[in-house]
């Protein structure tokens, strides 16, 4: 078989394959290449694109008019940065067709009856802005798109639903009034001023109990974030005073105007939005991240104020472009710097501000963190003389604020940080940052720029982070990730395990079993016991401390080194370690050999919840010992916590879906037989089928609820850790009278709401428990209200 | 291509987990094929004259795989700093070093596993043709780890690249073998 093909070489990713015929599929996929293109750069005019391909819909309509419906339906969910581009195309349409724009608005309400029906919120926004901007086009007419509008206002006067649901129809309406604003307004003031005032009474009574939760930083200055529907509302007051003139929006149907207003429009059907379900998943509420305003481009355009109904139409169409292309980062990166209108912004500020507040945004970035670090990458290869310094301004901004932002936006910063010093050898002008040497370590500063370099180690090698940064530095470099052995050499020989390390390091080598090493194990002395314990079976932790130091020790080497000992060892491990107390021993001795070498002790963890050695649970009372509290504001334990976290729900699902699977093969099995008819033979077969299946089934139902109540234990267990220990530290400082706002609990208070964000999804199943047990009304009202702002979320 | 063709038409479509409502319930639109380009993930050309089975199979695997192939590392890198950045994109299960087939010390390239192939995707699509240890390094569907594959295929011991490369890599043993055959004295001095 040859291995040479027709398609065109892959460089990192983007070929096309070329087509030898013209089948009608043929067709219908040009149909599809060509609508999906227009207004990609080329050598005619935008205008002349879409009159001509305006042309070409035209005649093929008569053959393959439902396939073009379709393509025109899927770039208005699916195109959004394209909006007004695509409006015109059915603008021309329809004027030359009147039905057919008829046909098309009536497919465009039954796509969004389905987005609505599907939870697709964000789409169903982008398909109502399509029909408000086919006002513009002359398509639909305009009382009829203010009745829709004022339909969805009135969401805000149902009672007992979720603040969510009313929060969405009224940001759909004011999200369309940059585009047409100004067309409802001629027509319709009376109505529109009405539907305002509405609006505005609405903004006035929704609850914000939840907004801190969302916020990136914790202070004000300069620039407040402001929760989304209050940014949006701004904006529009704005854009009205200014009796809605708006310039940035491309608009090609102004140049057919002549053509469209002799088009007849249609009334939109009258639309009643769909009633609340239970199960309706709404968008969660935002905050709007602000990092540059007018005074930080030094030269070319300013960037538009934070309330112009500029900065909301750019930022939603970066926004879209990424949401379009975050698979493919060349892509990606081109289209966004091929903005229209690019010229009269400055569109690098706008593109790193958007980038970094998709990574910051809480509870989760809306895509992998890594793509956001490769995007920029890319960006800077697309760009090296003018986005390079945007970064790194940028990034000195989110230095200097450090100490009011958000602790999992500090996670994340530290993770984009060192992962994009990596592809730059590393070079950075750290003299800048001095001044975190100043101050306490545990400052937000300097802690940051330690985690940083610890992370950049991981990356590295310890010798290259010595290297990297000016010598004043040392106290932040990161300690090399040494084992530290109990048992090295003599100078240990009067430790009580010293003898029987040599013994147990001996019989590894020799390739002992693990019953002779068991065996031999038997003789370690038990410092909690006086009496000879004949089995030799509870719990001795000096017996867990010789093997698994010595043990380790002989594994340092790699991971893989060390996996293979836990692997060939798990016996001995699961052994020692068959109490409660066996297993937290087992994790603090690991902490205590590799303590200079996090990256080792969390994946040892990992492979020790695979292997069963260890429970989630065990992990969890670990980290929150005594014994770690010096660690505690650390990353690694917060990354080994939601690792552990995340393996208990992974667990679940899996489960879970194994049950629902025996559930689908019951049932088919069940249709079978009531279809096959009479065959004896094929019945009693079918039947000791479907009893084993009914017993496999009852057996994963008892596995999923064990799960599930291992699950809920692992979070009651976090849960309860955290209220004491922050509990512990707020009472302490009442009574001594000192600021309860010390770097620990800034560190300790944010990374419970962490919990609550990261594994949101799965907390929601628990509500009842928590809130009987847990966050009750006696409880300091500072946690309290971490509960309060989650519960606000109404996720 | 006809039996593509049939899972776009009927609305059925498989998609990740992330995103899945977004198309699954789409009867009035279709799936454009020009806006779901997503072609980090394709498999390459390249196929293991090694594997065992023909080209179809090979191919099936690759599609499935949560293994990824590693080339062009440097001969220094570790194990952990592959484990760190690859666990950007996901859960790591197993990384397993290339190593020199006479020598068996690491001869720049490895495979890393994953446990789903949709953290395997990711890597694909944000750490393939980024920096590792300051090089380019390039990721590929790997059929899957089996014994044996561990080890370079070159006449000298290493990698077939590093037997016939005429440039200078410090990272990689200096010259190509061949090359070096041809300037002993400066091999030595190459640190």
């Amino acid at each position: 078989m040859s291995r040479r093909r027709h398609s065109d070489e892959n460089d990192g990713g983007q070929a096309h394959k070329r087509r030898r015929t013209s089948e009608p599929i043929e067709i219908e996929d040009r149909l599809e290449s060509l609508i999906c293109r227009v207004g990609e750069k080329s050598t005619s005019s935008l205008e002349s694109n879409l009159e001509g391909l305006a042309g070409v819909l035209e005649a093929d309509l008569p053959n393959y008019k439902s396939k073009i419906l379709r393509i025109l339906c899927a770039v208005a969910r699916l195109l959004p940065e394209k909006l007004t581009v695509y409006t015109t195309l059915v603008g021309l349409l329809n004027a030359r067709n009147y039905n057919f724009g008829g046909e098309f608005v009536e497919a465009m309400i039954r796509q969004l009856k389905e987005t609505l029906k599907n939870n697709l919120y964000s789409e169903a926004v982008y398909l109502v802005r399509f029909l408000s901007d086919l006002v513009n086009c002359h398509v639909i007419a305009a009382p009829s798109m203010v009745a829709m509008f004022e339909n969805f206002v009135s969401v805000t006067q149902e009672e007992d639903v979720p603040q969510v649901r009313s929060d969405w129809f009224v940001y759909v309406v004011l999200s369309c009034l940059p585009w047409v604003g100004k067309e409802l307004y001629e027509k319709k003031d009376v109505e529109m001023d009405r539907l305002l005032s509405q609006i505005e009474g609405y903004l006035k009574r929704r609850v914000k109990t939840h907004v801190p939760m969302l916020q990136v930083w914790t202070a004000d200055k300069p620039h407040p974030q402001e929760e989304y529907l209050d940014c949006l509302w701004a904006q529009i007051q704005k854009l009205k005073k200014d009796r809605w003139q708006e310039r940035h929006i491309l608009r090609p149907y102004i140049a057919f105007d002549s053509v469209l207003c002799e088009a007849l429009q249609h009334n939109l059907p009258p639309f009643t939005p769909p009633g609340h379900m239970p199960d309706a998943q709404y968008p969660m509420p935002r905050v709007i991240f602000r990092v540059f305003d007018y005074t930080d481009a030094p030269e070319g355009p300013v960037m538009p104020g934070s309330h112009s109904v500029e900065r909301f139409v750019i930022e939603e169409n970066l926004h879209c472009i990424i949401k379009t292309h975050w698979k493919e980062r060349k892509t990606c990166a081109a289209q966004l710097l091929s903005y229209p209108g690019k010229n009269k912004i400055p569109l690098n500020y706008h593109i790193v501000e958007v980038i970094f507040g998709e990574l910051f945004q809480l509870p989760s970035p809306p895509h992998i963190d890594v793509m956001y670090t490769t995007l920029l990458i890319e960006l800077c290869k697309l760009q090296p003389g003018s986005l390079p310094q945007v970064l790194a301004q940028a990034t000195e901004m989110l230095y200097m604020r450090l100490d009011t932002m958000n602790t999992t936006c500090i996670d994340r910063l530290i993770n984009w940080f060192s992962h994009h010093l990596s592809n730059f050898q590393f070079r950075w002008s750290w003299d800048d940052w001095s001044d975190c040497l100043t101050v306490d370590l545990e400052k937000p500063k300097p802690k940051f720029v330690k985690e940083v370099l610890e992370k950049c180690m991981r990356l590295s090698y310890h010798q290259r982070i010595v290297d990297i940064v000016p010598p004043t530095f040392s106290a932040l470099i990161p300690a090399d990730p040494i084992f530290t052995y109990k048992y090295p050499d003599e100078s240990a020989s009067s430790l009580p395990g010293y003898p029987m390390s040599i013994t147990v390091s001996n019989a590894i080598k020799n390739r002992a079993s693990n019953e002779e090493i068991l065996t031999v194990l038997k003789e370690v002395p038990n410092p909690n016991q006086e009496d000879d314990d004949d089995e030799g079976e509870s719990f001795n932790p000096l017996k867990i401390d010789v093997f698994l130091q010595t043990l380790l020790n002989l594994a340092a080497k790699s991971f893989s080194h060390s996996f293979s000992a836990l692997g060939k060892f798990h016996e001995i491990l699961k052994t020692l370690a068959n109490s409660d107390e066996g297993k937290l021993h087992l994790l603090k001795v690991l902490y205590e050999v590799w303590r200079n070498h996090p990256q080792m002790i969390a994946v040892l963890v990992d492979k020790l919840i695979r292997t069963q050695v260890v429970d989630c649970a065990a992990v969890a009372n670990w980290l929150f010992s005594q014994d770690m509290a010096h660690e505690f504001t650390r990353l690694f334990i917060w990354e080994i916590l939601h690792s552990t976290i995340r393996k208990m729900n992974k667990h679940v699902q899996k489960i879970q879906k194994e049950l629902e699977e025996a559930k689908d093969k019951l049932e088919k099995q069940q249709h079978k037989r009531r279809d096959s008819g009479d065959d004896e033979d094929m019945d009693k077969n079918s039947e000791d089928e479907e009893g084993q299946l009914e017993e496999q089934i009852e057996r994963l139902q008892e596995k999923v609820e064990s799960a599930q109540s291992e699950q809920k234990n692992l979070f009651l267990v976090i849960f309860q850790r955290f209220i004491m220990l922050l509990t512990e530290h707020l009472v302490r400082c009442e009574t001594g009278s000192v600021d309860i706002s010390t770097p620990w609990y800034k560190n300790g208070i944010e990374r419970l709401q962490q919990i609550f964000l990261m594994h949101h999804a799965t907390i929601q199943q628990y509500m009842g428990t928590l809130e009987n047990l847990l966050f009750t009304a006696e409880l300091d009202h500072h946690i309290l209200a971490v509960y309060q702002q989650f519960c606000a979320l109404q996720l | 291509m006809k039996r593509k063709q049939h899972h776009r038409f009927s609305g059925m479509l498989l998609v990740e987990e992330q995103q899945s409502a977004s198309l699954r319930f789409f009867t009035m639109s279709v799936k454009l094929n020009a806006l779901n380009s997503d072609s980090y993930i394709d498999i390459s050309q390249y196929r293991d004259q090694h594997f065992k089975g023909n080209r179809y199979e090979q191919e099936k695997l690759l599609k499935q795989s949560n293994t990824l192939y590693v080339g062009n590392l440097s001969f220094y890198t570790t194990e952990e700093q592959v484990h760190e950045l690859f666990s950007k994109s996901g859960d790591v299960k197993r990384i397993i070093i290339g190593l020199d087939k006479i020598k068996k010390t690491a001869c720049g390239f490895c495979f890393v596993e994953y446990y789903t192939r949709g953290d395997a995707e990711h890597a694909m699509r944000f750490i393939n043709g980024t920096r590792l240890d300051d090089r380019i390094i390039r990721t590929d569907w790997d059929a899957g780890f089996k014994e044996g594959r561990q080890f370079g295929r070159g006449k000298s011991g290493g990698q077939v690249r590093d037997e016939y490369r005429q440039d200078y890599d410090p990272a990689r043993g200096g010259y190509g073998k061949l090359a070096q055959q041809h300037r002993p004295t400066e091999v030595r001095n190459s640190f």
